[in-house]
């Protein structure tokens, strides 16, 4: 019988109402008195040196109320970076200006050159439309090896090359795996690319800056993650705005894959501009504008091989990849292809010697960060399709490979510098062979050629790092953040809670889940909670959502604010059933004094800490309400076993799927159903990057794939129907609800089950495809088929 | 989008009249125009719509002939072009809803977009193309890409087409827009068949004549064993190579004789 109530119950999403009924509240509903609107003029040129920006013509446009260029922002900070990587020689990443309008040159399509503030959206268009821009041309870089090359054009003048860093990891181990590789009984080699991506959430990024000129306040509504992050960066490093003069409001946002973790210019530049001109103003991105400006996501070229020894035991695994930074460095860019890719690298197997190489290069392309599974996704593609390779290679079973060679006992230690709390490869394995009904392939396979079809089965396992982070870990790494979260819990004197979270919901359900958790702890219902989020004015200062972090970190921090809330109103109960604090329990609601029928019930308590007439005035002060900042202990460790399969249309070298089926270990789950609906999400998306969606530059560096009419999302009739199970659960050891997160689990484990499926269904065909890189579209499919 | 005068004639008459202006623009549907209005793109004066012209409205099937008014849109043709099963079925897979109730046939070959479905359906019946002027055969009308036989202002009324002995449209979609990467049309009459190919070619929709000939020998996917378009001419982009496109040409050729039995 599944639960109605608390944990482990699937109530409908609560905040669906409003979305669905169009009553949400978005940043672009949000309109002030006195809105001024500003358009960006933006770089048609990959690369070129600014001579001149006349305003002169278009200054006296009608309804403009000012042009800002990068001259306005000289003196003013610019974007900053989050994380500092260090380079295998010890030294520090190259890390370049990024400043709020472009100062000297324009370095990507898309790079903002002058700011039109006007009354109207058209006329700030049609003003900028009037700007005259003298802008000479530069060669600019798209390739990343060809960025590396001696005298190839370098996008910042003043770095001493495209290379931001050169990264080793395990640097200590590197002689040690080329020995282990060397010395091999069979060697698996596979060089691929991780397709280049834009995250296209629903709603496009929108900014409003406005400025109280009576209290000095300003205040930012953004469509961010997080709006502290936020508040942090552009206070400190671009406007000098102190926290306590600055608010920064994320009201409903619809979707941000990572995209909306960033600190972008837009957002800087409307606060600023508002204060300027003591007008609120405000920027809606077009869809164009979003393909150009927003951060996109993986875009590695990889090489990695794997050393086994005569027992298919992995011996060793050596990997170089190029990591594209784009023209600037992004919020969390360095982070990425470093600390959340190269710490996977194990996956879910005992390889004892591993070694990264990753170089990160400037091109003159839009800048480069997190993307759902940010990092992991890109490890795990390279680790399950080599292993993949390696047993058609050795003419073995691929999931016999992958048993043979599965981490069995917890905690582990990896040999790239991150230890697995929990899990049970075998487990997933054994629920996929079940849901997937693996035993049935080959009559389905046989039913499909009868039509002329040929159909591949897919396997993969994946790990990720997920619950961001231990602060004094990433802070060791280069973060120059801390990764807690924060809650405060508000008990009224009629017993309704307020939850104010860090964590930031853009679609993952918080506004359900997390009064679960408070229903299951305290055993009242879930209505009388209330979750407030995304306003640094009426939160705690708390690190937003991301790296399915929520629950494991923001729920934890929940978590112990609640029992500081129960812990002293057991005290309060005491009081009032004239009993010791030792012996009052909580249940279903009652505080009861162990062994008796006494009981005062959760209401009374807390009017008495509001109405404190009777209560222990000498002990503990009146009122009810914590909180608890929490720094996790460790990463959490979800983990999987996906299995797709395809059909191949040989005539058109057409991809469809067939079926999906997920099993997840994401330990213990606060609400099954919206835990279904992330992985679905996930898959979706992990089926879009390996089927359809490819963000294409060309040489020029001009974006080719700038619409939908060329980048090709995954829509209703691309995905099948899923089956999921997340029956198989180790709770995390080190967080309270023993919660491991699932939101980028399915982005991460299901492009190497899509692309395995069809490299499977070719060579059933007797095709001597051994790979297909992303995404596997009818024309690549046909070309590999007929190469 | 740029301002601009806006006019919804009643009657031809008044659209002539209206079109006569400086800088003026038929307004079909819109589905091609206005994202091109939107984006900055283009910048007419005045803009004459020509949706609120009864006589431009209707199908009608009469003698073995199917006559589509230029102004009836996809779902409409969708929905009532049951004498032409063939062209009923294109019209009901063009885009999306939202396109196909607003977008129409007389919008669709005006523009004649080297992706658009409804040219390889006009081309492959040999259909006549009736404009407020004159009438144009099929074979004339199309002259590659976004180019056709109409002088500026003329306007078409109504295509004719006649109805085949059997008849089918293949479309292979590319994945994005999901317009045809390659789209062709096979149409058996009495006197032969014609074949159009949509998507392919460099100089829009075009008549595949060697498979006509094979086809008219014998009406059967097999007539169609090596024969192939060449490479060279087709597009090459991100979503296909010429050589794709060309062997596409063939698959989806094969597969619309199937189809159309």
């Amino acid at each position: 019988m599944p639960k109605d109530h608390g944990i482990g119950a699937s109530p409908k999403r609560r905040e669906d109402l409003r979305f669905l009924t169009g009553a949400g509240n978005y940043t672009d509903d949000i309109n002030l008195n006195g809105q001024a609107y500003v358009h960006f003029l933006r770089s048609d040129v990959a690369h070129g040196k600014i001579n001149k920006v006349d305003t002169s013509d278009a200054e006296k446009m009608p309804g403009v109320l000012r042009i800002f260029t990068g001259a306005d922002f000289e003196g003013v900070g610019g974007l900053p970076c989050g994380w500092q990587v260090t380079d295998r020689f010890g030294q520090p990443m190259q890390e370049p200006a990024h400043p709020v309008l472009a100062q000297g040159k324009v370095r990507h399509v898309g790079d903002p050159i002058a700011a039109v503030v006007a009354e109207t959206p058209e006329q700030a268009r049609d003003a900028a439309e009037a700007i005259v821009l003298d802008i000479e041309e530069l060669p600019a870089v798209v390739d990343m090896k060809a960025a590396l090359e001696d005298g190839a054009p370098k996008v910042h003048d003043d770095l001493t090359s495209n290379l931001c860093y050169d990264w080793g990891f395990v640097e200590e181990n590197r002689e040690a795996v080329d020995e282990a590789i060397k010395n091999a009984a069979h060697v698996t080699t596979l060089e691929l690319v991780n397709n280049r991506l834009v995250a296209n959430p629903m709603e496009p990024r929108v900014a409003i800056g406005d400025y109280n000129p009576a209290t000095d306040e300003s205040t930012l509504y953004t469509t961010s993650q997080n709006p502290h992050v936020i508040r942090l960066l552009m206070g400190a490093f671009v406007l000098g705005i102190p926290e306590h003069k600055l608010r920064v409001v994320a009201p409903d946002v619809g979707g941000g894959f990572g995209s909306k973790i960033f600190h972008y210019a837009e957002e800087a530049f409307c606060t600023f501009a508002a204060k300027q001109l003591k007008r609120p103003v405000k920027w809606t991105a077009t869809r164009s504008e979003a393909f150009m400006t927003d951060a996109h996501g993986r875009d590695h070229v990889t090489k990695i091989e794997l050393a086994l020894d005569a027992d298919h035991n992995f011996t060793a695994i050596r990997t170089e990849t190029h990591a594209n930074m784009g023209a600037y460095l992004s919020t969390f860019a360095p982070s990425v292809p470093t600390w959340l890719h190269g710490t996977l690298m194990a996956g879910n197997y005992r390889t004892p010697l591993i070694y990264v190489n990753v170089k990160a290069v400037f091109t003159n392309t839009v800048p480069v960060d997190a993307y759902r599974g940010a990092g992991r996704p890109e490890a795990t593609f390279q680790l399950e399709r080599v292993i993949d390779k390696a047993a058609r290679e050795l003419g073995v079973d691929p999931i016999e490979l992958r048993r043979k060679n599965f981490i069995t006992e917890f905690p582990y230690a990896t040999p790239v510098a991150v230890e697995y709390d929990t899990g049970n490869y075998h487990a997933t394995m054994d629920k996929l062979i079940e849901i997937a009904d693996i035993a049935g392939f080959p009559a389905r396979r046989a039913e499909s050629e009868k039509r002329g079809k040929l159909r591949g089965l897919g396997i993969n396992c994946y790990i990720e790092a997920c619950g961001i982070a231990p602060s004094n870990l990433v802070g060791q790494l280069g973060a120059r953040a801390g990764l807690y979260e924060s809650a405060t819990v508000r008990v009224n004197a009629t017993g309704g809670i307020v939850v104010m979270t860090g964590s930031h919901s853009h679609g993952q359900g918080h506004e359900t889940s997390f009064p679960q958790v408070i229903a299951e702890m305290i055993g009242i219902d879930e209505s009388m909670v209330e979750i407030v989020h995304g306003d640094t004015a009426n939160t705690p200062m708390g690190m937003g959502t991301y790296g399915s972090r929520s629950i494991a970190v923001g729920g934890s921090a929940m978590v112990r604010a609640t029992e500081k809330i129960i812990n002293k109103a057991k005290k309060i109960a005491a009081h009032l059933l004239e009993a010791s604090e030792a012996d009052i329990e909580l249940k279903d609601g009652q505080f009861s004094v162990a062994g008796t029928d006494k009981s005062v019930a959760w209401g009374d308590v807390c009017l008495a800490a509001y109405v404190p007439h009777n209560y222990p005035l000498e002990d503990i002060e009146p009122g009810l309400e914590e909180t608890a900042f929490y720094d996790p202990a460790n990463f959490t460790y979800p983990s999987g076993a996906y299995a797709c399969e395809v059909e191949v249309d040989p005539d058109t070298g057409k991809v469809t799927i067939e079926s999906f089926a997920a099993a997840d270990d994401f330990g213990n789950i606060i609400n099954p159903m919206i835990v279904d609906g992330q992985v679905h999400g996930g898959i979706g998306q992990g089926i879009g990057q390996a089927l359809l969606e490819n963000c294409v530059y060309d040489e020029n560096g001009q974006l080719l794939s700038a619409s939908y009419m060329d980048y090709a999302m995954p829509r209703a009739d691309d995905v099948p129907f899923y089956k999921v199970d997340h029956s198989c659960q180790t709770p995390c050891t080190h967080n309270p609800l023993g919660v491991k997160g699932c939101g980028e689990a399915g982005a991460i484990g299901s492009p190497p089950a899509v692309v395995n499926a069809v490299i499977d269904a070719l060579q059933s065909g007797g095709y001597k495809v051994d790979h297909i890189d992303m995404p596997v579209s009818p024309a690549r499919v046909w070309a590999a088929m007929h190469g | 989008m740029y301002n601009f005068e806006f006019v919804k004639p009643k009657t031809l008459e008044e659209a002539v009249a209206a079109l006569s202006a400086e800088e003026a623009q038929v307004l079909g549907g819109g589905q091609t125009l206005i994202p091109t209005l939107k984006q900055r793109l283009a910048a007419p004066a005045k803009l004459v719509s020509l949706s609120g012209i009864e006589a431009l409205q209707g199908v009608r099937a009469d003698g073995g002939v199917l006559t589509v008014g230029a102004g009836t849109t996809h779902a409409t043709v969708a929905a009532e072009a049951g004498a032409y099963p063939a062209l009923a079925a294109l019209a009901g897979n063009i885009a999306d809803p939202a396109v196909r109730n607003r977008g129409t046939l007389g919008g669709s070959i005006a523009n004649n977009d080297p992706a658009a479905d409804y040219p390889a359906a006009v081309l492959a019946s040999g259909a006549t193309v009736v404009t407020i002027a004159r009438e144009i055969a099929a074979d004339d009308f199309f002259q590659g890409m976004f180019t056709t036989a109409l002088n500026d202002g003329e306007i078409i009324t109504a295509v004719k087409f006649p109805i085949p002995e059997a008849a089918s449209y293949q479309k292979f979609e590319q994945p994005a827009s999901r317009f045809a990467l390659v789209g062709v049309f096979v149409a058996k009459y009495a006197d032969g068949v014609r074949v159009a190919v949509t998507g392919a070619s460099e100089d829009g929709v075009f008549r595949w004549s060697e498979a006509e000939a094979a086809l008219a020998a014998n009406f059967a996917p097999e007539a169609l064993e090596g024969l192939a378009v060449p490479a060279e001419g087709m597009i090459a982009d991100l979503h296909g190579s010429k050589a794709y496109r060309a062997h596409l040409v063939g698959v989806m050729t094969k597969r619309a004789v199937a189809a159309a039995g």
